[in-house]
């Protein structure tokens, strides 16, 4: 039995029929075809997989499709605009926030969200924010320093 | 040509590229989400594998039924060790120990398993949610029997075995004697003696392996995607695997997410896809879940040692006699007898030991293969010698920096020969560790030691002073060959694409690799394109691991220039009408010397290259060339960390306060990348020393099957590192560089145990130091509050 889903993603609807199963980073990669969510863990641990859901950082594969009937997604390739990366993009970029890049994708979800919600955050705050997201190239230092980065350009 | 030193050429930093902290070019594609994993393939008609997996560690099968699984629509087929085994060969182990014995290792099980996650059959469906139900379906009727979990048990007389055919579970033996070791235990002051258990640990790349697999069925070839290192020994390894010559598979590993060693084999699901695809005619794409990674992807680490060293009374370490026990696991994977030998190979140390015995013993147990895991036996080495190290300090009552001191090759003492057989390129291991010293503002931190202990806190410095080894060569010492191959071309347009054998995944070599070939080429990096990754393209290569990508593949990038710079001379100076002797090159520019007004550019002449009208007689149109770099040499970068640590009396808990590193990688090509490697290489290592563990139970039972069970490292374990460096070229290789991959990974262990144990004030205790083992030790102690 399929059961019908309407959801915006990256601000276009999509509309489908879906097993009540699908997981919403199922969704993400297999029906709208965005695979740059990743699936690391399948356990909601490593947090490659972070999308916002009505502007809160949720891990897609503890989620399903249907729970997120209605809402509003966003995922790392609706961040830029014109073609102009988004300053989280940015300072992951400057600050060699990055090594293999397959956990990239959720670090910036929730670092988006982190700069929403605190706009100057300490260098603790933002380990403390990227708790539920693993990395195991960059040991993290850089990535602290491409938050601080994004957040500095947010504020200028 | 072999470049030496003689006549190597020197940078020409027209832009100066090398050197410097260039952000990089790979970065766009992986921060907007448009990069290309293994996963992110969109393949047309794709079937989608998944493996039964025995859940036991030491089963004999009695049968399989699939009746039930392949009635589930959508499934498209099941087979079973009966099915593949004899159409398929054997997993291969590159780096066998003569006189050793392992199992033929068939791709999926044949009347018996042997660790938990061993592949039993495949299935094959429409959907990779459909091949998941199917799993459930496929009826396996197993006979457990008792599984062999303990190295040290399994050597003793009435063991049970691993694999009763072998008659024995011991894997392989290896010695290394090296230098007159008796003589100097006769000559000793003192023999202390040290057992040393480093566990088990699990790569967890958190991109898992997969690959998908195509035939192409009006060419009879395969091209074969998948998350390796290693694309290039896969073409060589598969083929004969899977029965069609070598020149009919293709293999790209496309964007990869993280290896650390787990990905540097060929694996059976590579195997079985691969083949699978030829004999349905069906693309095969297979995508490894996360408990799959963790219970059947190589694993590292896992040796026991007892050690015995020799030493005077003012500190110099004489000898030291080592037998290590090495669980190897059910199988001999590609590498895995060469991580302990070369655990062996590196016990000196940076240390100027007289003599070294090291007698390797491998054993089988009922658990997965251990493998190259970042470091790849140096950190285990390391991890025994600078715990040894200590350990004479506080036998003696001597500094722990002086002993070091005492043991040290000076600078111009190098190249430098171990007792070993090793040949250290350079080094001034006393600059790093006076510079680690001073980033630490070491007197200060010797004070605040002393004041917190006068407040009763259990507070600990440790360092280590490690050296490595890394671009392993010459070709005579490695199974595969020690070399790298490199091609430039400049293309018709004068833009330069540069072709790579080494296969980065994450370390960023689309990025050093341009710098490098900027400078050479004198033009700007914007106009370079750097490949890598697939068989197709770069046609030799040895891929990536062991650090070895920037001083091999860098190197035969530099050899190619120098190629297509000679023939652009020969070019130059027919169009400038005069002779090649006379021509100049510089900043990009070819003239006549004396008249660079009248210079050439690449694209001039590559369009006069290509379209090759006015060639000089005997000279080919085109302007490309390769070449393959045989190091004379290993490098062996080197450096010193220092970390302050306190523990919590009360929960055992292990708190860095302070963490200084100084690497020596030989020259930095880009100094942003090196921090990286060195940042990242640390946390690896200070996740084996504070909290990872891998942990199977009496039964063979994988207790840590994925992330909520197996700790790595989160954001706000790691402290803020104060890094430094220092820079002692590789003479080695043309760019002076020596390679940095693992060096964190080595380095940091043993620094964090020395701390610890000198927090604790106890003479030893083994990794990880989880709150609980640190307690405990306390406890021990009579320290508790």
């Amino acid at each position: 039995m399929k059961v019908p889903v309407k959801i915006r993603v990256n601000g276009m609807l999509r509309e489908s029929e879906v097993e009540p199963r699908l997981l919403l980073v199922q969704f993400l990669r297999e029906v709208c075809g965005l695979t740059g969510t990743h699936v690391g863990c399948e356990t909601g641990v490593c947090g490659a997989c972070t999308v916002l859901v009505d502007g809160d950082a949720v891990k897609s594969c503890t989620m399903l499709a249907v729970q997120a009937d209605g809402s509003e997604v966003t995922t790392v390739e609706g961040l830029s605009r014109n073609g102009k990366l988004h300053p989280v993009q940015e300072g992951f970029w400057e600050c060699h926030g990055l090594q293999c890049g397959y956990c990239t994708p959720g670090m910036i979800m929730t670092t988006v969200q982190l700069l929403e919600r605190n706009a100057s955050p300490s260098r603790e705050e933002i380990r403390h924010a990227l708790y539920g997201n693993l990395c195991r190239c960059t040991g993290y230092s850089h990535i602290v320093d491409a938050v601080e980065h994004a957040a500095q350009k947010g504020r200028t | 040509m072999t470049v030496t030193e003689e006549n190597a050429p020197k940078v020409k930093a027209s832009h100066g590229y090398i050197g410097r902290a260039i952000k990089r070019v790979e970065d766009p594609r992986l921060i907007k989400g448009i990069a290309t994993y293994v996963d992110d393939l969109k393949i047309p008609g794709v079937l989608h594998a998944e493996f039964v997996r025995s859940p036991h560690a030491n089963a004999k099968i009695k049968s399989i039924m699939t009746d039930g699984a392949k009635k589930l629509p959508g499934v498209v087929g099941i087979f079973t060790g009966a099915d593949l085994n004899d159409n398929v060969g054997t997993i291969p182990c590159a780096s066998p120990i003569p006189g050793g014995k392992s199992p033929d290792h068939t791709v999926l099980a044949g009347a018996r398993v042997y660790f938990v996650g061993h592949p039993v059959a495949v299935v094959l469906a429409e959907t990779r949610t459909i091949a998941r139900d199917a799993l459930d379906l496929v009826d396996v009727d197993y006979e457990p029997m008792a599984a062999v979990m303990d190295p040290e048990k399994a050597l003793e007389k009435d063991s049970s075995l691993t694999h009763p055919e072998l008659g024995t579970n011991v894997a392989f033996t290896w010695s290394l004697p090296a230098g007159d070791v008796d003589a100097a235990f006769r000559e000793a002051d003192k023999v202390l003696k040290l057992r040393t258990v480093q566990p088990r640990v699990t790569p967890m790349a958190i991109e898992p392996r997969g690959c998908v697999a195509l035939w192409h069925a009006g060419e009879s070839s395969i091209t074969l995607w998948t998350s390796t290192q290693i694309p290039h020994l896969v073409r060589t390894l598969l083929p004969g695997l899977i029965r069609i010559p070598e020149n009919k598979l293709r293999v790209v590993a496309p964007e990869v997410g993280g290896g650390f060693g787990s990905k540097l084999n060929l694996y059976p699901e590579e195997v079985v896809v691969s083949h699978l695809a030829m004999r349905l005619d069906r693309p095969v794409k297979w995508i490894e879940g996360r408990r799959e990674n963790a219970a059947a992807t190589i694993h590292g680490r896992d040796q026991i040692a007892e050690s015995e060293i020799a030493i005077q009374n003012d500190g110099t370490v004489l000898a030291i006699r080592s037998k290590i026990i090495a669980d190897v696991g059910s199988y001999c994977q590609l590498l895995t007898p060469a991580i302990p030998t070369l655990t062996g190979l590196m016990l000196c140390g940076c240390y100027k030991l007289r003599a070294v015995r090291a007698d390797v013993t491998g054993v089988h147990t009922n658990k997965m293969s251990t493998d190259a895991y970042r470091g790849a036996g140096r950190p285990e080495a390391t991890y025994m010698i600078e715990r040894i190290m200590d350990l004479v300090a506080s036998e003696l009552g001597l500094d722990p920096v002086q002993v070091r001191l005492k043991n040290m090759p000076q600078s111009t003492e190098f190249p430098f020969n171990t007792a070993t057989g090793l040949m250290y390129d350079s080094g001034n291991y006393q600059a790093a560790l006076a510079k680690a010293q001073d980033l630490a503002e070491w007197p200060k931190l010797l004070q605040e030691r002393d004041t917190a202990r006068k407040a009763g806190r259990l507070f600990g410095i440790g360092l280590s002073t490690y050296v490595e080894i890394c671009a392993l060569g010459p070709s005579k010492t490695m199974a595969a060959g020690g070399w790298e191959w490199g091609c430039v071309r400049i293309e018709i347009s004068g833009k330069v694409t540069v072709i790579t054998g080494a296969t980065p995944h994450g370390q960023g070599q689309e990025t050093s690799f341009a710098q490098i070939a900027a400078d050479w080429l004198g033009v700007p990096i914007e106009d370079i394109v750097v490949f890598r990754g697939d068989t197709a393209m770069a046609h030799f290569g040895r891929d990536t691991y062991g650090s070895r990508a920037t001083a091999l593949g860098g190197t035969a990038i530099v050899m190619s220039i120098e190629k297509i710079i000679e023939k652009a001379k020969t070019l130059a100076a027919a169009l400038l009408k005069s002779t090649r002797e006379e021509i100049e090159f510089k900043d990009g520019k070819f003239f006549v010397k004396g008249e660079v007004q009248n210079a050439l550019g690449w694209g001039q002449l590559a369009s006069e290259a290509y379209i090759a009208k006015n060639l000089p007689p005997g000279l080919e149109p085109g302007l490309e060339a390769s070449s393959f770099f045989e190091p004379s040499n290993c490098t062996f970068p080197f450096g010193t960390h220092i970390v302050a640590v306190e523990v919590d009396r009360d929960t055992g808990q292990v708190n860095i306060l302070k963490y200084v590193a100084v690497d020596d990688c030989g020259k930095q090509v880009n100094p942003l990348l090196v921090e990286g490697q060195v940042q990242g290489g640390i946390t690896q290592s200070l996740g084996t020393a504070l909290m990872e563990r891998t942990v199977y139970d009496e039964n063979g039972q994988l207790l840590t099957g994925e992330f909520m069970d197996y700790a790595i490292p989160r954001a706000p374990d790691i402290p803020e590192y104060i890094l430094g460096s220092t820079e002692t070229p590789s003479p080695s290789n043309p760019l002076g560089v020596k390679g940095v991959g693992e060096a964190g990974t080595i380095g940091a262990t043993p620094a964090i145990a020395n701390a610890v144990v000198d927090a604790l004030g106890i003479r030893h205790l083994d990794l990880p130091f989880t709150p609980e083992r640190v307690w405990r030790a306390i406890q021990e102690k009579g320290g508790g509050s």
